[in-house]
This record gives C-alpha cells, structure tokens and sequence, in this order.
C-alpha cells in the first residue's frame, strides 16, 4: 500500500495552487509536508481527500484511484483528513464528535473499542465526554479531531498542521502522540505542517513545497541536515 | 375569565400549526441553508393528497397518512431533482443569495398552479375526524374544540418524536452534525447529501401533517397554506432559525401574542402583531431570542 501522486495539478480560483506535483509515500510512513504559507499544502491535502477538485494528474492510494471520488466515500474506504485545528463540531458533545466517524461502521464492537483505545491515547478526551466540543482547549480539539480520525481505523491518515495556534508544550506532546500511534497502529500519514522543525523531527521523510510546486524531497534525517532548507525552513 | 381562558386556547390551537410550520421551515434551513417559500405549496398539495385519501377510504387517519408520506416524498424529490442539481452550478457570488429565494418562490408557484389545474380554483372541505363544536364552560360555548385539542396533541406527540430522532438516533446525530458542518461530517464518512434531503423529507412531512390540522377549521384551496408559511416564518426567526426548540417556542410566543392582541384589542390585529413581533425580535436580538449567540450565523 503506498500512497502515489504524479504531477498533480490544482487551481485554487484562477490560481494555480498546487503545479504538478509528484511523490510517494510507502506504507507506514509518516511523509511531512513543509512550506512556507501560501505554499499549497492545505490545497494538495484537500486535493488528496475530495474536498477540492483535481485539475490533471494522478493520485492513486493502494492502486486505485482517489482521483473525482467523494471525500465521504474516501472516508469509508480508509482515508482519513484531519483538516485545521478548528476540525470539531463546537455543537456537538465530545462523545458525539468521537462517534461521527463510527455511525457508518458496520463493526459497532471495534467501534467501541477504537474509541476506548483513542481515550486511552488522549486521556482527557475521556474526562470531557459530554462537555461540548466548543468548550475545548484548542490542545483539547486537536487531539479531538485526531481522535475521530482513528476511531475510523483509518488506513491513510492525512493531517493539516495540527500544531496550528498551540502552545510549545502542547506542540511536542500532540506530535509524540502522532509518532506513537502512527507506529503502533501502522498507519501510512501526510502530516503538513508550517513548524517544519516539529514535524521533520517525527517525519521519516519530508516534502518541500513552495508555491505550489515540490522543490524537495528527501528523508527527513536528510532535510534536517541540508543548509538550504536549514535557512529557508528551520530558521537556524 | 372565559375571555382570558379562550384566548390561551386558541393561542395553543394556533401555535401547535405554527409550529409545525416554523420546524419545517428550520429543518431545511438547517440542512441546506435555504428559506424553502415553497413549504406553503408543497403542505397544500400534501393536504390535497391527504383529502383524496380520506375521500376514497372514508378515513381521516389514513388521510393524515397518506399527506405525510406524500408530502415526505415530495420533500425529497424537490431537494434531489430541483434543489442539489441548481446548487451544485452555484457555488459563489451574489446569485448565491437570490437563488434560493427565486427557485423556491418560483417552486411555489409551479406547485400551486399545478393544484389549480388538478383540482380547480375552488374552496373544498375537509371533514375533521371529531367535534369542531366547542367545549362547554360556565354554561358558555368556548372557542376549543375536540378536534382543536387533538391538534394540540399531534403537534406536540409530532415534536417530542422529532426530539428524540434528533437527539437520541444515529441518523439524527448526522442531521445535526450535517447542520453544523458539512465539510467535518463528509470527512467523516458522512453521505451529507443523502442525509440533507432528509431533512427535506422531515419537513415535508411536518407540512403535510400542518395542513391536514389546519384545513377542516378553514378550507382547502390552492393558497391555503400561504397564511401560515408568513407565520410559521416569523415564529422560526424569533426562534432564531437554528433550533427546533427555538422553532417551537417561537411559535407558541407568536400564538399567544395573536391570540391576546385579537381577542383583548381588535381582530385586526393578527397581521401587524405578527410583524410587530418580528420587527421587534430583529431589531433587539437578530440572532433569535433563544440564541446565545450575538449575531445571526452566515
């Protein structure tokens, strides 16, 4: 199972948002995405889950193609996207949010116990289960959010900066969680972040957009070390 | 003290249908964010079902049957074949804003011409299924009826299963996550476009249910409902236009508030209060009276 997209192409209005872009990303690997704002990395994320409209080129996940399907359908077949830090339903309780993604599941007995295995991932959530999801800390929503993901038993987890707007001490925690569960579940992830050093930290390897277009790709050990995108990206 | 009893009769009377209306019009809002003006329409051809139901079969019951499950349909197959199909071209712009307006009033038309050319111009009666005569009181005929009473339970048995369904089911628990994001509820697996036109179909079965409380106390023609989508309309912005609580209560507040200013000051009044209230509301609290939020949302 791997993860294959070939000069993937998406406008973003009259802007071309993401220009032939090409990777892959193995099974089990954690592949970040880092870029400066504005780079397109939220546009190929949304590209890759449905949300948004794929002008030209291929994306196919396990061989078949994940290009024009709908982002629910790509939901049901394993693909999940975690988009920003504001991904919970503020409405809706913990629980609830916890078990938007298991009412389609056939398997109600995994359901459960994926989510007691998510609380068991995130304590808190467990303390917070009928508070509503708009009393969260933003800490509290990003692992909310995760959280519903994995209650999916997601196959591709796909993960929109979620250190966005979280305090440093937050930041190491929620990306220790992912490294954690990323090994022990075997998930195959696309983590874009804007704190480039955070996610390349965890990254088996990484991906550098910039303006819509991969300037470099490498593992992560490698970006770490490399002076260009020291300079431009990590800011030492 | 009669006076002041018949007045909160008729007040419930009134804002049982209101209600009904008003939850209609919200379970749309909320599923597809659009003021469905077509609900008048689509209620009234429900009830036209409804009475040639219970013409052919002699049953009222049956008739009340057949106009939810018609008007259900009806819901379903105008948001899938008319709605998603306009709303799927429109994806920006200023037009976003009149489109809804313009299909949906455009909708109301067709439907109700399309009764005129079924059914004729005419007024016709629906027999209620119990007594329209008015409940003795003091030795003084009142203004409540057997039949009025009864729409007061249906309205409010209808509203306590529409709670459960919402709060306690898992397809209500889609409806709600479906309202409140549709992207976070597609991205977890949600058939957001499936579950929208239930919400349609939920409305049109509470439409359908409307008409067939309100028409054996008026009668059925084309326009019949017209009235009570005004109504309905204003008692769902008083109630904020998100909730079904709101929904609710909002018309029970505008039932009352008719139902006083007609029988303690002047018939008159049943229009201009009912536009006071809603001048008033937006004016004070444009979020709705039992919104915690500030501002209206979108």
């Amino acid at each position: 199972m791997t993860l294959i997209v070939e000069n993937l192409t998406i406008d973003h209005g009259a802007i071309r948002a993401i220009n032939a872009v090409s990777f892959a990303v193995p099974t089990g690997n954690l592949a970040a995405v880092i870029g400066a704002n504005g780079a397109g990395k939220t546009t190929l994320l949304r590209g890759l889950s449905g949300l948004k409209d794929i002008k030209s080129g291929r994306a196919t996940w396990n061989d078949e193609s994940i290009v024009g399907k709908r982002p629910e359908n790509l939901a049901r077949s394993g693909i999940m996207h975690v988009s920003d830090g504001k991904s919970v339903i503020a409405e809706l309780t913990v629980k609830e949010n916890l078990a938007l993604t298991g009412l389609w599941r056939k398997d109600k007995k995994d359901v459960a116990a994926a989510t007691e295995e998510v609380v068991s991932l995130f304590p808190i959530l467990g303390e917070r289960m009928s508070q509503s999801g708009g009393s969260l800390s933003g800490g509290e929503r990003q692992m909310l959010a995760i959280g519903r993901a994995l209650v999916a038993r997601p196959k591709l987890l796909l993960l929109d900066e979620p250190s966005l707007g979280l305090a440093p001490l937050i930041i190491d925690q929620i990306f220790q969680t992912i490294r954690k569960f990323v090994t022990t579940m075997n998930l195959t992830v696309v983590l874009v972040e804007q704190n480039a050093m955070g996610a390349l930290a965890i990254a088996d390897e990484g991906i550098v957009l910039n303006l819509g277009s991969v300037v470099a790709v490498d593992s992560a050990e490698n970006l770490l070390k490399d002076p260009a995108v020291r300079t431009a990206y990590l800011g030492y | 003290m009669i006076k002041l009893i018949t007045a909160i009769l008729t007040a419930l009377t009134t804002g049982a249908i209101y209600a009904l209306m008003s939850t209609a019009l919200v379970l749309v809002w909320r599923s597809t964010r659009i003021i469905n003006f077509a609900q008048a329409g689509q209620a009234v051809l429900s009830t036209y079902i409804g009475y040639e139901v219970t013409v052919r079969t002699g049953s009222f019951w049956v008739g009340v049957v057949g106009a939810m499950i018609f008007g259900a349909l009806l819901g379903a197959v105008i948001d899938r074949f008319f709605m998603r199909p306009i709303f799927k071209r429109i994806q920006s712009g200023p037009i976003l804003m009149i489109a809804p307006v313009v299909a949906t009033l455009g909708l109301l038309g067709i439907i109700q011409s399309i009764i005129g050319f079924k059914w004729g111009l005419t007024y016709q009666s629906l027999a209620a299924p119990v007594s329209t005569d008015g409940y003795m009181l003091f030795d003084r005929v009142i203004a409540f009826s057997p039949f009025n009473l009864l729409v007061v339970v249906f309205a409010t048995v209808s509203m306590l299963l529409l709670t459960l369904l919402f709060q306690k089911t898992n397809i209500g628990l889609a409806l709600r996550a479906s309202a409140h994001s549709p992207e976070i509820a597609r991205l977890s697996g949600i058939k957001v476009d499936f579950i929208r036109t239930l919400g349609w179909a939920l409305a049109g079965a509470a439409g359908g249910l409307a008409g067939m409380l309100y028409i054996p106390s008026s009668y059925l023609y084309p326009n019949a409902m017209d009235v009570l989508l005004v109504f309905g309309f204003v008692a769902a912005v008083i109630g904020g236009l998100e909730s079904l609580f709101g929904a609710v209560a909002g018309a029970m507040l505008l039932g009352f508030a008719i139902s006083f200013a007609t029988s303690y000051v002047s018939e008159k009044l049943v229009f201009p209060m009912a536009f006071i209230m809603l001048i008033v509301v937006l004016l004070i609290r444009p979020a709705g009276i039992f919104s915690k939020k500030k501002d209206r949302r979108d």
